[in-house]
């Protein structure tokens, strides 16, 4: 499998992630090296063989349904660089 | 309405499956401690992973794990032993991780079945194709500043249960009774509250045309329709145009469509298309969920008597209308209160019709349902043995009613309180008709002389004179007799 600039292009856009041409061109290689590493590993006959999601055997952790609150508003908003009237605010979005 | 639509090229039906997210009831998120309170102060309910602070884990919430398996079974669906959380990738200022935590391929219940009840008397299945959990969204206010959007976070991360349709509806009456039909089930389970006005529940409407029997026509999909009856205006709305659409020789562009509650139109939202790859893959910080059947056991012992179970109970054992039935399951509360006015010892009709025509009436006259009743199931009950027995008729008892509607008051002692205990005493009876008849000779002789309907009259008056109170059977009885001469 390949990948030429344009679907590096379109890829970059959807991750919000602005390239010049050279980084497109540069990058549509090395992400088709690494898909066609994921094509030849696709030919291991993994017929009957379980995924594997964990190498130490884990199972997912949860929690009981305990309200716990750790930090306060200012402390929420304390990173964000524009906040109003305890609202996060961001440029219009409009649809 | 019928979801067909007589065109000017002939006949459309109409394809419709619904996508319903329903908030989970719990008291903290999906994947964080923060707690799920509606109308708090903006960001006051938000932990550092709501927020998608660096480094911050989601761990899940076992209990919202449970209240998705309760509503599966509750559906009669499968329960998968095994899902995943995926990441659904897109941005949006509400949406901090930049990814929503869903699940995709493998969601936690699988197919399931809802039963509706169409106009006609008739029953019919509608197809659930699946539900997930994932978390919801914050919010964001577009109208508080000129050139800001400003984000609320406090719903960001709470779990949600998104529950998808097959395309089985065929009209918009359809869309409305299954939407009902699903947040009547999720009330009697306890999973969700389906209130729709604080957005507990809300529904993506998916429609496309055919002509009748052929292959399903191109969908659009209409979001965020949050209320019953927009939901139809919004299927009436859709059709109608699509409809036109096709019939001009144009083509249905798969896209997605708002609502607009004010103008009471559907509008393209979004124009560029590509935009809808959302890349799932697996969740890296959450290994897949694995149930075991212990829990499962144990969550399907816990479940309620639904309503389609309860309905048909409330028809062989009580020997009530399906339409009564209908009526009082489609509230727990309401079915509760009626078995409580029953009390194992009332008349089951007798119950059901003052608690239908007379006080979910009166209450629904003020917008209100079984819950705000000023009248308590053992009072409707005194107030239904004062009439069995005979010590109030039927019209003093509509009097009583609207007394203890009015003030919450008992039925018996209303009943002392004015005096209205009826009069069967024949001696009393007798008095009262003697003095009428003494007062309307001419009458008398008219109804002699064979003018049988004055008979109305005669009661009319012996009942005003006694002020309502007297024993109607009696008084036929005695009055004939007298008449008679």
């Amino acid at each position: 499998m390949s990948l030429d600039a344009a679907a590096v292009a379109r890829i970059a856009r959807l991750a919000r992630i602005r390239l010049t041409d050279d980084e497109k061109n540069h990058l549509a290689a090395e992400l088709s090296q690494v898909m066609d590493w994921v094509d030849e590993l696709q030919t291991v006959d993994t017929e009957g063989v379980e995924p594997l999601t964990s190498v130490v055997g884990a199972r997912l952790k949860t929690r009981s349904d305990i309200v716990t609150l750790n930090v306060t508003r200012d402390e929420v908003l304390a990173n964000a660089p524009e906040a109003t009237a305890g609202f996060f605010t961001v440029p219009k979005v409009v649809e | 309405m019928s979801g067909i639509i007589e065109g000017s090229t002939g006949t459309w039906e109409m394809v419709i499956g619904l996508e319903v997210h329903a908030q989970v009831t719990a008291n903290s998120k999906l994947f964080s401690g923060a707690p799920i309170t509606f109308g708090g102060e903006p960001n006051t309910q938000v932990n550092l992973v709501d927020a998608a602070m660096p480094g911050m884990l989601p761990v899940l919430n076992d209990y919202c794990v449970e209240q998705a398996i309760k509503t599966g079974l509750g559906l009669g669906a499968e329960i998968n032993r095994l899902s995943v959380f995926e990441r659904k990738n897109y941005f949006y200022p509400d949406l901090p991780q930049g990814y929503q935590i869903s699940q995709y391929a493998h969601p936690i219940v699988g197919k399931g079945e809802i039963e509706i009840d169409l106009p006609d008397g008739t029953v019919k299945a509608i197809g659930v194709t699946r539900l997930h959990l994932e978390q919801d969204a914050g919010k964001s206010l577009h109208d508080q500043h000129a050139s800001k959007t400003f984000v609320d976070l406090n719903r960001s991360g709470q779990a949600l249960m998104e529950i998808v349709s097959e395309p089985d509806m065929r009209s918009a009456d359809e869309a409305a009774a299954y939407v009902r039909k699903l947040r009547t089930i999720l009330r009697y389970l306890g999973t969700c509250d389906g209130n729709m006005d604080e957005g507990s529940m809300r529904c993506d409407v998916n429609l496309s045309m055919r002509r009748p029997g052929e292959p399903f026509g191109t969908r659009c999909e209409i979001k965020n329709v949050n209320s019953v009856r927009y939901i139809q205006a919004a299927i009436e709305y859709e059709a109608r145009r699509q409809v036109d659409v096709l019939e001009e020789g144009g083509k249905i562009a798969q896209e997605t469509r708002q609502w607009d509650t004010r103008q009471h139109v559907t509008r393209s939202m979004r124009s560029k298309e590509e935009a809808f790859d959302y890349r799932y893959f697996p969740d890296p910080d959450l290994l897949p969920l694995e149930l075991d059947e212990a829990m499962i056991e144990r969550v399907r012992h816990s479940l309620p008597e639904l309503p389609d179970a309860k309905k048909k109970r409330f028809i062989s054992v009580y020997g009530l209308s399906p339409y009564d039935a209908g009526v009082l399951v489609a509230e727990q509360t309401r079915a509760e209160f009626y078995e409580r006015v029953l009390a194992g010892k009332r008349d089951p009709k007798v119950a059901a019709n003052w608690l239908i025509t007379e006080l979910l009436g009166g209450l629904n006259k003020g917008g209100h349902d079984i819950d705000a009743s000023p009248i308590s199931a053992d009072n409707l009950g005194e107030l239904i043995d004062l009439l069995a027995d005979n010590t109030i008729s039927g019209r003093i008892a509509k009097d009583v009613f609207a007394e203890m509607f009015a003030t919450g008051k008992g039925a018996a002692a209303i009943v002392e309180e004015k005096g209205l205990r009826q009069v069967t005493d024949t001696g009393a009876i007798d008095v009262v008709i003697d003095a009428v008849i003494a007062k309307n000779q001419d009458k008398l002789a008219e109804y002699r002389a064979g003018k049988d309907k004055l008979f109305g009259f005669f009661v009319g008056q012996v009942m005003k004179e006694s002020g309502g109170k007297a024993n109607p059977a009696m008084v036929n009885q005695a009055l004939k007799a007298k008449l008679a001469g």
